[in-house]
């Protein structure tokens, strides 16, 4: 009983402030609610929740300003490091975060990341590649993977026609203005733990006014990749990251 | 007050600007406003506000919404081309409620066109531009001294309706060196913080500012407050000026640039002997629709004037509802009538009339 007891009080952590009473309305598998959850904990334990604001993008997380229970705004579609750039430039006591796909930031909003890193904008990008489209219904990303069959590559994705799979944070380390930078999954519990640390760190180079913070994660998408959750989870691990190598790439925070 | 400064029209907005308080501005080299966005690079740092050069006009307006939802003053200035490319975030910002200031210093278009003042931006300016069911609050000065006194109350109009507001220029008042006075710094202050800006959900629940609901009977309610608001604007902000109008038996309708070179005509027209006037609208949206209806019933026929090939001049038409008949003259692509090139014309029209 006393065991019993020890061990809820360990597992069953209780819902961080920086969360809203709000169920997540995300597939069954997915990984945004993980993501969603380490986010908010860092943001409780670094105790800024009361000056965060979230620039939530367009695509799955479109809804992620109702279950954060910080301010928040939804940029247009790949829009949300310009929109965070304005918001930080004018008020650089606030701790402002985007939260984007593979989709919002590897290919409608290529421009808009680089540039903000790149300035080293004292921002925090968490940004989800799960190789799809979720929200439109699981279309091929610039980050699908060779071979990889959506809806608009049915035959599987085939580099003389739609390039390469992109990597964004091996482009963002060599720039100057960013301060954290690294890739990591969700996809066991230890992994789970070296996100949180990421994402820590992401915030503290915004905090520590070092310059941008980035952690790219891999996240699994059941529905569109038409798994189910379990297969999905083992797919991120045994063939998703395989082409996307997790790691530290840069770490200014120390 | 203070004395009268010779300026350029792009730097006479840009001074203006900053004494009404606006001490953010986002911009991107685009001829020929160029020197407000220079202006703005070397005056603002000085005095404790932000300049940035971003990479697009894409990332210039989406700045802007950033700094709006902080609760900022916030302005940009572009040209034609990077104007097009601002309206997708226009479109996000008016659903979303954010003020903030434009300047589009027109020049021919379509397409790439060219760097010369022209007007062909009417429609996109005034209906619409971007996707959805919003309005812009358009001002377009003709001197140097409105630019500065709708560049001021700018602001102002933003804030009061939580809407974009566009000064809608072409490069002629861009370009052109007038004196002008200028206004009182506004002390920033004492600037009101709005009570609905995302400023840290701090004892209280927080905040969100979206163009979004995914239920449509919300959005419809979300659309509809903005048209209600609209419908104040249209009854509250309508401006535009009467020239020589108390006699006309004729009248000019223009603004900016041609409706200034139209006043030279009409000085001429009356020593020709034809009592010809001009309404000017100074506000394009909302446009004053009335003022113009009114004087349908008192003139021979109207004649619209524009550095295009007709824009405005659909909205004259739908003020005059046929009480008279609505002519047209233009020239596009950058080039300027020239106030005989417009008399010729007009003395055409009022030969057929009499006759």
């Amino acid at each position: 009983m006393k065991n019993a007891e020890k061990l809820k009080t360990v597992v069953f952590l209780k819902r961080p402030e920086s969360l809203t009473d709000k169920e997540f309305t995300y597939c069954p598998g997915c990984h945004h609610g993980i993501v969603h959850r380490l986010v908010a904990e860092v943001i409780d334990e670094l105790k800024i929740r009361e000056r965060t604001i979230l620039v939530a993008p367009v695509g799955c997380s479109v809804f992620a300003y109702e279950f954060f229970n910080v301010d928040g705004t939804v940029a247009p579609h790949g829009r949300a490091p310009a929109v965070a750039t304005g918001m930080k430039r004018a008020r650089p006591d606030l701790v402002v975060f985007t939260y984007q796909g593979d989709g919002d930031l590897a290919a409608i909003g290529t421009s808009e990341i680089i540039h903000a890193a790149n300035r080293g904008e004292r921002i925090t990008v968490i940004f989800i590649n799960n190789a799809v489209y979720g929200m439109t219904g699981g279309q091929m990303a610039p980050t699908t993977l060779i071979g990889m069959k959506t809806t608009t590559s049915p035959y599987g994705r085939d580099e003389k026609r739609d390039g390469y799979p992109i990597h964004i944070p091996e482009m963002l380390k060599e720039f100057k203005g960013v301060a954290f930078l690294a890739r990591t999954t969700v996809s066991d519990p230890v992994e789970v733990i070296r996100t949180k640390n990421a994402i820590k760190k992401a915030f503290l180079a915004q905090i520590n006014d070092l310059g941008l913070g980035l952690v790219e994660v891999l996240s699994a998408c059941p529905t569109g990749w038409g798994m189910d959750p379990v297969e999905a989870t083992r797919w991120v691990k045994e063939v998703f990251s395989k082409e996307y190598k997790t790691g530290v790439f840069v770490d200014k925070v120390k | 007050m203070s004395e009268k400064l010779m300026v350029k029209g792009t730097e006479a907005i840009g001074e203006s600007a900053i004494r009404a308080g606006c001490r953010h501005y986002f911009g991107y080299p685009i001829t020929p406003q160029s020197e407000l966005t220079e202006y703005m690079a070397r005056r603002l740092p000085k005095i404790g506000g932000v300049f940035l050069q971003a990479e697009s006009e894409v990332a210039v307006v989406n700045m802007l919404y950033g700094v709006s939802c902080v609760g900022k003053r916030v302005m940009t200035s572009t040209s034609s081309p990077g104007f097009s490319l601002m309206q997708e975030g226009i479109s996000y910002m008016a659903c979303a409620e954010l003020p903030a200031v434009f300047v589009n210093v027109m020049r021919g278009g379509p397409g790439l066109g060219d760097i010369q003042p022209a007007q062909g931006d009417y429609f996109q300016a005034t209906k619409g531009g971007g996707h959805g069911d919003y309005r812009m609050i358009v001002l377009a000065p003709s001197t140097l001294q409105e630019a500065v006194d709708l560049t001021y109350i700018s602001f102002d109009i933003a804030e009061k309706y939580r809407n974009p507001v566009l000064i809608l220029a072409d490069g002629m008042i861009g370009q052109m060196m007038e004196p002008v006075e200028f206004p009182e710094f506004v002390d920033v202050e004492k600037l009101k913080e709005p009570d609905w800006i995302l400023n840290g959900a701090d004892g209280r629940d927080p905040r969100r500012i979206t163009s979004f609901d995914i239920d449509p009977h919300n959005l419809e309610k979300i659309i509809l407050h903005l048209m209600e608001k609209y419908r104040k604007a249209e009854e509250n902000e309508k401006r535009w000026e009467d020239f020589m109008v108390d006699d006309a038996e004729y009248l000019f309708v223009a603004y900016g640039t041609m409706a200034r070179i139209l006043k030279t005509v009409v000085k001429l027209a009356r020593k020709e002997g034809i009592k010809v006037g001009l309404i000017r609208p100074i506000t394009l949206w909302p446009f004053p629709y009335e003022r113009i209806e009114e004087m349908a019933e008192r003139v021979g026929f109207i004649l619209a004037v524009e550095m295009s090939t007709g824009q405005m001049v659909e909205d004259v038409r739908l003020a005059v509802k046929g009480k008279t008949e609505v002519l047209f003259y233009g020239r596009p692509g950058g080039v300027i009538p020239s106030p005989f090139e417009v008399l010729e014309v007009l003395k055409k029209y009022v030969k057929k009339v009499r006759v």
